[in-house]
């Protein structure tokens, strides 16, 4: 659609609270299935995703296979469980995301169901709640929503950890109430021939807190945008990620933090590596600054670790900035290889070259592991990152006794 | 026993206009025991013989030999030579983040020694090197380098002295940047490593100032990339007069 300048200023005049903002980043959204085309990859949102790879997930592919298997803990306080009928239907949409993906709007208009974790207000869940999704087929496609609920004041932690194979069309919908601290974690640790698309929408309320982890190693294909906007002023969100991509992987994280609401803050870290022949990252950062979004704080940067030839890394923070009365906003991307002169300089120190670039390695994700907060995680994460580099970097390598936890 | 020994050492850099020869046949014995200073004005070539004798990638070697007590350094890569008792402290140590100052002692120790230290004297050995440098206790937990301060880094750089105990060390402008107690410290450092049985210390610097407290056994004069005259500490102290014009105007 053509934008003009006239058109874009009466949306403004029309309505002032929340102003329209036209932009090829975030186009219009809709309910409606049928508004939606199939993407081509000619769209600035679907360039960089290879939709043949996707099974059809973009497109008209069934989203009522099965083929993931979820189990779930609840701490004292906490609901999780399965809701269909009238009670799914109402939680469509309850972080105020209006689909501006076919896939989002089909996942909202035809997944019967919903996975709803609901923390009421004033709860603090003694530990975090995890929920497994296991798949099963990754030839069977299939759709899935999940609505977390953090009421007013209370605390806690989600994890969602993605095994298996599938291919898995998913919106994760967000609502933070006023004041509440919420954490999400999303592990994408699947199988090499899983597919995962998914939409995570985050709804941040009045002085609430909210940190997002998006951690991505395993499957064909894994694509996530994850996206925040604010229900009042002093909302602060986190959005964090790690990645590790190995020979053939596509693996795309999009964030978007829409400051819907005066001194709202937001910060975004996503660090990646790559490694092997077709190893492929994509991360796109955007950061709108509404013209109500006085006195508002952004950050949002992107680092890549390229550890072998072939790979490719893309990286685009854009900022859009419709006032000029904020208190901060910066972006930073860098993608580099090895540091020679920190090889060299360990290796100086008697540290073979496998075990420097490892050191390295480590040092790079470490400040970011230890953001994500949650210790049994943190744990999983360096064995994880530690397993990715064995496959390539030090493959070689027969002892690691060397290299020890930080303590 | 550790006895250093280089021998007509020619070494080029890539630059823009091609190779440049930057080390015009290097001689200079080290044996064990002794502490021989370098002094030469900017870009006389001290560094590249520092980062060479070390290996840096940068570096080509295109004539001459370093040994080792006998075994020739030049065929190892920067890591074995570092095993083989060779350290390189740096004019400018490199920032290694999110990697902490115990891990990577803990695994340089590891590296060099061939086994992993054991543990209850190893903490204690770090906690005494970094006391004696002047570095608190926190100071391991911070990332290499990473945001250290120019004596932070200096001191990090003889606290890993002190504790992966070379054979020879070769301090590469140690003493640039330091104040005056930094100074100190530092050489305090680097002497407590002399005083230990058969070490050779390969002292390089711009400025006499460290010389009054390491002690020199030999001092060098080197320009355009080779020795130029060599002399006992007194000829440290007539460059101290006189300066480094004399062997300029006798290159030029």
């Amino acid at each position: 659609m053509t934008v003009t300048t006239d058109s874009v200023r009466s949306a403004l005049e029309q309505s002032p609270e929340l102003d329209k903002v036209e932009s090829h980043l975030h186009p219009a959204g809709s309910f409606v299935v049928a508004d939606h085309e199939v993407p081509t990859g000619r769209e600035e949102i679907w360039r960089f995703t290879p939709l043949k790879r996707l099974k059809g997930l973009h497109a008209d592919a069934p989203l009522d296979g099965r083929n993931t298997h979820a189990t779930w803990n609840a701490p004292e306080g906490v609901s999780v469980g399965v809701v269909t009928g009238d009670e799914a239907t109402s939680l469509r949409g309850v972080s105020g995301w209006v689909p501006n993906t076919r896939f989002t709007a089909r996942v909202l208009a035809e997944v019967p169901a919903t996975l709803l974790v609901d923390v009421p207000a004033d709860v603090e869940a003694a530990e975090p709640i995890v929920v497994e999704v296991d798949g099963t087929d990754a030839d069977t496609t299939s759709g899935a929503h999940v609505v977390l609920r953090f009421g007013r004041h209370s605390k806690a932690v989600v994890v969602l950890n993605h095994t298996g194979s599938a291919a898995v069309a998913a919106v994760v919908e967000v609502v933070v109430a006023d004041g509440a601290e919420a954490s999400v974690v999303s592990i994408q640790d699947w199988a090499d021939d899983a597919v995962h698309l998914s939409h995570h929408q985050a709804r941040v309320g009045r002085d609430a807190t909210y940190k997002h982890a998006a951690i991505s190693f395993g499957g064909d294909l894994v694509r996530m945008d994850a996206n925040v906007t604010y229900d009042g002023p002093g909302g602060s969100a986190e959005l964090l990620g790690l990645y590790f991509a190995d020979a053939g992987q596509h693996i795309e994280h999009r964030i978007f933090a829409d400051h819907t609401a005066p001194r709202t803050k937001s910060h975004a870290v996503y660090k990646g590596a790559l490694q092997g022949e077709k190893a492929h990252t994509v991360w796109v950062g955007n950061v709108l600054i509404r013209k109500v979004a006085e006195g508002i704080e952004t950050y949002e940067e992107n680092r890549n670790l390229v550890l072998t030839d072939g790979c490719q890394a893309d990286s685009i923070p854009n900022l859009e900035i419709e006032t000029g009365e904020i208190e901060g906003a910066g972006h930073a991307s860098a993608t580099a290889r090895f540091d020679d002169n920190q090889l060299f300089y360990l290796q100086s120190r008697g540290v073979s070259e496998q075990e420097a670039q490892r050191l390295v390695v480590h040092g790079f994700f470490n400040d970011l592991i230890r953001k994500v907060g949650v210790p049994s995680i943190e744990d999983r994460l360096l064995t994880t990152v530690e397993a990715e580099l064995a496959k390539n970097v030090l493959k070689d390598v027969g002892s690691l006794a060397a290299f020890g936890s930080d303590s | 026993m550790s006895k250093l020994v280089i021998t007509d050492l020619h070494v080029t850099v890539e630059t823009e206009d091609g190779p440049k020869e930057i080390l015009k046949g290097v001689d200079l014995t080290i044996n064990e025991g002794e502490t021989h200073a370098i002094m030469g004005p900017n870009g006389s070539g001290k560094s590249t013989l520092a980062y060479s004798i070390a290996g840096h990638p940068k570096y080509t070697i295109t004539g001459g030999s370093v040994t080792l007590d006998g075994q020739d350094v030049l065929a190892l890569s920067v890591d074995e030579r570092a095993r083989a008792g060779l350290f390189l402290a740096m004019q400018y140590p490199v920032e290694v983040p999110g990697v902490s100052v115990s891990n990577f002692l803990r695994t340089a120790k590891t590296a060099i020694d061939g086994e992993a230290p054991k543990l209850r004297t190893w903490v204690k050995d770090v906690n005494g090197a970094l006391e004696r440098l002047n570095l608190d206790s926190t100071f391991a937990q911070r990332s290499v380098n990473e945001g250290f301060s120019g004596g932070e880094k200096k001191r990090h750089e003889i606290a890993q002295l002190e504790l992966l105990d070379p054979k020879v060390a070769v301090l590469d402008e140690t003493d640039s940047g330091l104040d005056i107690d930094a100074l100190k410290i530092v050489s305090e450092g680097v002497n407590r490593f002399r005083e230990r049985e058969g070490k050779g210390v390969l002292l390089i610097t711009h400025y006499t100032r460290i010389l009054r407290y390491i002690e020199p056994d030999f001092v060098h004069v080197f320009v355009d990339g080779k020795v130029a005259e060599s002399g006992g500490k007194e000829l440290a102290d007539q460059l101290e007069a006189e300066g480094y014009d004399k062997y300029l105007k006798a290159n030029a």
